[in-house]
Formats: structure tokens, C-alpha cells, sequence
């Protein structure tokens, strides 16, 4: 259940141990400027970081606690038409994130259903979006790891006398590697994805240069809109390091679990 | 060996049972990504809710939501006064950079309490349908024609915009529009009209970008563009185009000036609009003060903004959409 722990520490994580870290690799990311000329704000990249890690990591938590459930679940049943189900998630996978930015903004626009939450510009309305195009993925190769447990583990659990939730719980556990990878390609998803949080987070920092709703995505797409590549460049360069330290993280923790 | 199993299966279930009940809650929430922002949502964005603004005193701690143009943002003069702003009322401002059509629709939708753009007549349409309200002119600078030095279509020091359009068209010289209905995008449609030529056909190209993007892109292909004297100036050492038609800060045609107007959405539409703090802004932006540090913010040592709010004789026309009288309204 690693994911589910994730989920929980997650806030903590974030206000104490990780901020300190962040101010570490900002430190890091300053030798750049060295090389390429480049200059942060103080705490600019640093938040950004935050607010990548924040909204991706939320959404990626939800989306899990929805989609393993939902993938066993499917993948344990027969029915008819699941075939069709099969695909629609699969289709899901192919959501272009602009389009699901849109349909969020409809929904937390003033004049959508939840206008009245004011979320629009906010982290949890990226969340949101974030969560919609990061659950298909997850549930999709969970759906296919689950499919891969071979059907003589769940015929032992079944005979061993265990319930329902006893059989699905084996299965999670022998379909743990592929399931991590369901979660790692739906991080990959969110983090990555610029179109839905620029449109419903705005891109939004203090006027100090510190990050309310923007991400290394988006800073990125503002740099390159400007014609400072080579400030988009040090920024895709964080991105990519960010991405290989979570994996590396999921990684090891996977390799922990088996130890233990 | 069974019993182990048994054990481990009890173990996950326990587990299972434990993690989904911590997560229950936000689960409840936040599963289905739709009311779920409440929960979290109330942490941060409450204050401008309204609940939060009564035990505070005045408007300290709201934030006020500003959608304006790429070319006020990107230039950086809006962080360089709006911490002057920040500090005086106690407030946020969350500053949207969508360019002047993005902008407006985001205000008409009431997501935003205040707009700062760019186009006129877009302006004077959000005013007439009763979404905008207390205009006032905030400053300006101008559009100016940038290209190749090679100058292809020979435009340089025309002193008219449209006849160097006309010549740009003649030749069928490369032109980047941003074709993204911003204010500057607004402007040079106007100008194509003015000069009474349809652009289209290969040497024109339509990019949908911001003004910085379109720059780069004119700039690669030794295109024409029309850009905001501000954004130019602020990217001018990493691009190779010059100025080729100036605009009336240096002397240029008047059509080629660029002034930037600021509205807040009126309350009476959109009851959620933070209209206090609007005001507020607008009171606090067209002040002597203010209007001076606009004037004294420099990019590559020229000034970019001119302000224009404050007038011995203001000009009665701001306030309104242009042309309007009360004897020619017929709302």
C-alpha cells in the first residue's frame, strides 16, 4: 500500500520536511546561471517546484485510490460489454489535456455547476483536471497488470477461504509492479501536461515571484513565449530531474516492499 | 506456509481498512475531482468567498483577480507595481496574462474582478453589455511595423501604417499576424481594413501566440509583424528585427497608438465580483503615485509605458464606450 501512504503523508510532507529540499535544489539549479546566463527570482523556482509536486502528486494519490479499486474490480468480474469498458478507458488515455482543461473550466467557471465553490484559478481546480486526465492511464495498465496475475493465485486465495476482499488484495499484491507503473505513467501524465493547468490554474504567481498556480510546465510555456529559451530550457531541465527522482523514489520503494 | 499467507492477506486488509478510512474523507470530497475543491478550496480561496472579509477589517487578506494582456504582464511591470498594491490593502493579486480577448471573455464569465487591456472596441462591447463598468484610461505606448533589415517590401520610415501594409501586401512579403483576437492582433485587423487590402495567401501566417512567440517567429522566418513598442523593446537583444514604421511616440501615425484602458466587471452582473477591491485598484492605479512609477519602469533603459490617467482636463470620452452620448443611446 505504498500509494496509499503517499497520499496521507502527503500535506505533511510537503509544508515541513520537503520545503527545505526544495530550497536545496533551488541552490542547485543556481549554478546554472553560472553556465547559461539565466536568473531566478528568489523562491520563484522553488515554488514552482511546490506547486508541480502539489497538484501532481494530489491528483496522482486520487486518481490511484479510484483506479486500482476500479481496475481490480473490472478486471476480477465478468460481464458483459466489458470489452467495451476496456476501451473506453483505454480511449481516455488519449484525452487531449486541452480539451479536459476546458471542460473543467466549464464546470468551475462562475457560470458552471460549481461556480459558486469559486475555484477557478486555484491549485484544486488544477487537481481536478489533473485527476481526470491522470485516472484513465492508471486504471488502464492497472486493468492490464491485474489481467497478467496468473489465475491460479486467485484460485489459492479462494481456497485458502478468503472473501472477496482477500482475493483482490492478493491479486494487488502480485500485480504491485505493474500497478506502479500505472501510477508512475499517470504521473508522468500530470506532471508533464501544460494545456489544462494553464487554463484552469491562469499561471498565476505572487507579485514577489512566488508560484500560486504555476507550474514548471507553465513557466516553461511562458519563458518560450517570450523568446527566453534558454530560461525554458534550465526550467525543462528541473522538469526532467523532478520526474527521474519520483520514479527513482517509487522505484525504491517497490524494492523496499520486496524486501521486506 | 498457509498461515502466513492468511496472516499477510489480514495484514493488507487491516492496511486497506486503515488507509481508505484516513482517506475516506478527502476521498468523499476530492474523488470525483468535483465538489471535492471545497474542502481544500476553503483553506485558500475562502477570504474572497465573503465570509472571511467580515471578520477581517476592510478588504485585508481577499484577493483580487485580474485577467489583462501578455504585453503588460510579460514586460514585468505589473509585478514591479503591484507589490506596492499588495502592501497597502493587505490583499493578493492573482494577475491572469490571457491577452485582451481571453481576457475580457474571463471577466464575462465573472471569474475575474478586473480587466486591463488593450483594444478599445472590444472594451466599448464589454462596457455596452453591461459587464464592465468605471473605465478610465491608464496609459499607453504605441504599436510599432518590425521586419528584416533587408526591409523587402521597403517600408522603412513610411509615415503611414497602412501604405506600409499596402507594400507589405504588394510584395507578398512574409508578415506574422497572432491571429489570437488579442489587442494587438485587433489592431493590426484594423489597420489591414484601413488600408482596404484582405490579407491571406501564403506570405501571411497566422500564428495564435503571444506577442514574444510571434516576435521569434517573425524574427526566424525575416518576417513582417506589428508589435507592442513594450514587448519589442523588451525582447530586442535576442531578435535581429528593427523598427521599420514608428509609432506616434516617436513621431509615428496616430493609428498606430496603443493605450491601455482599466474596467472593473460590474457587480450588478456578476454579484461574486470583488467590486470593493476593484475600485480599490482602480483608484490606487490611476493615482499620481502610481501613474509616476509606470512612467519611471524601464526595460533595456527606455521607458515602456506612458501614463495618462492623470489629466488637469480628463477626457469624458474614458468612461464611456467611445462615441456614446446620452442623446445617441438607444439601449
Amino acid at each position: 500500500m505504498p500509494f496509499a501512504a503517499t497520499a496521507q503523508l502527503g500535506p505533511a510532507l510537503f509544508d515541513s520536511a520537503a520545503r527545505p529540499a526544495f530550497a536545496l535544489l533551488e541552490s542547485t539549479t543556481g549554478l546554472a546561471p553560472a553556465l547559461l546566463d539565466v536568473s531566478f527570482r528568489d523562491g520563484y523556482v522553488g515554488s514552482i517546484i511546490f506547486v508541480s509536486l502539489y497538484v501532481s502528486l494530489t491528483a496522482v494519490a486520487l486518481s490511484t485510490l479510484v483506479s486500482v479499486p476500479a481496475a481490480v474490480a473490472i478486471g476480477l468480474a465478468d460481464f458483459p460489454g466489458k470489452g467495451f469498458v476496456k476501451s473506453v478507458v483505454n480511449t481516455g488515455m488519449g484525452f487531449p489535456s486541452v480539451v479536459v482543461g476546458l471542460v473543467v473550466l466549464f464546470a468551475v467557471s462562475n457560470q458552471g455547476p460549481l461556480g459558486s465553490l469559486e475555484l477557478i484559478f486555484t491549485r484544486e481546480a488544477m487537481i481536478m483536471s489533473q485527476f481526470v486526465l491522470a485516472t484513465p492511464p492508471i486504471t488502464a495498465i492497472s486493468l492490464a497488470a491485474v489481467g497478467g496475475v496468473d489465475d491460479g493465485v486467485r484460485d489459492a486465495a479462494r481456497v485458502l477461504g478468503g472473501t472477496r476482499v482477500d482475493v483482490a488484495l492478493v491479486v494487488v499484491k502480485e500485480a504491485r509492479y505493474g500497478i506502479a507503473t500505472a501510477v508512475l505513467a499517470g504521473f508522468g501524465r500530470a506532471i508533464s501536461e501544460v494545456g489544462s493547468v494553464l487554463i484552469v490554474g491562469g499561471n498565476i504567481t505572487s507579485a514577489s515571484g512566488i508560484s500560486k498556480t504555476r507550474t514548471l510546465t507553465t513557466a516553461i510555456q511562458l519563458e518560450a513565449r517570450q523568446g527566453q529559451y534558454e530560461t525554458a530550457m534550465v526550467l525543462g531541465a528541473v522538469l526532467v530531474a523532478l520526474v527521474l527522482t519520483v520514479n527513482a523514489i517509487v522505484v525504491r520503494f517497490g524494492d523496499r516492499g520486496v524486501a521486506g | 506456509m498457509p498461515i502466513q499467507r492468511r496472516k499477510f492477506v489480514a495484514a493488507l486488509g487491516a492496511g486497506a481498512v486503515a488507509s481508505t478510512a484516513g482517506c475516506s474523507s478527502t476521498d468523499g470530497g476530492n474523488g470525483d475531482g468535483g465538489d471535492g475543491g471545497s474542502g481544500d478550496g476553503s483553506g485558500g480561496n475562502g477570504t474572497d468567498g465573503g465570509e472571511g472579509a467580515e471578520e477581517s477589517i476592510g478588504v485585508a487578506g481577499e484577493t483580487l483577480t485580474l485577467t489583462t494582456t501578455t504585453s503588460t504582464y510579460d514586460t514585468g511591470l505589473l509585478d514591479e507595481i503591484h507589490t506596492d498594491f499588495e502592501e497597502m490593502y493587505g490583499v493578493t493579486v492573482d494577475a491572469v496574462a490571457q491577452g485582451t480577448g481571453a481576457a475580457l471573455e474571463t471577466a464575462r464569465n465573472g471569474d475575474s474582478d478586473i480587466v486591463m487591456v488593450h483594444a478599445r472596441g472590444l472594451e466599448d462591447e464589454f462596457m455596452r453589455n453591461g459587464y464592465g463598468i468605471n473605465r478610465r484610461d491608464l496609459m499607453f505606448n504605441d504599436f510599432v511595423i518590425v521586419g528584416p533589415e533587408s526591409d523587402p517590401a521597403g517600408i522603412e520610415g513610411m509615415g503611414s501604417a497602412t501604405e506600409a501594409l499596402t507594400a507589405i501586401a504588394e510584395a507578398q512579403a512574409q508578415f506574422v499576424s497572432r491571429g489570437d483576437n488579442s489587442g494587438t492582433h485587433t489592431k493590426e485587423l484594423n489597420l489591414w481594413e484601413a488600408a482596404g487590402t484582405e490579407p491571406g495567401g501564403d506570405w501571411y501566417q497566422e500564428t495564435g501566440t503571444g506577442m514574444g512567440e510571434a516576435l521569434n517567429i517573425a524574427n526566424q522566418q525575416g518576417a513582417y509583424t506589428l508589435s507592442d513598442r513594450g514587448t519589442y523593446i523588451s525582447q530586442r537583444s535576442e531578435i535581429d528585427l528593427t523598427i521599420l514604421v514608428q509609432g506616434p511616440i516617436e513621431d509615428g501615425p496616430e493609428i498606430l497608438a496603443n493605450p491601455y484602458g482599466v474596467m472593473a466587471v460590474n457587480p450588478g452582473v456578476h454579484d461574486n465580483a470583488n467590486y470593493d477591491l476593484a475600485m480599490a485598484y482602480i483608484g490606487w492605479i490611476t493615482s499620481p503615485e502610481v501613474q509616476e512609477s509606470i512612467s519611471e519602469y524601464q526595460v533595456n533603459g527606455e521607458q515602456l509605458f506612458f501614463p495618462e490617467a492623470v489629466s488637469e482636463d480628463p477626457n469624458f470620452q474614458q468612461y464611456v464606450p467611445e462615441g456614446w452620448s446620452s442623446e445617441s443611446d438607444d439601449e
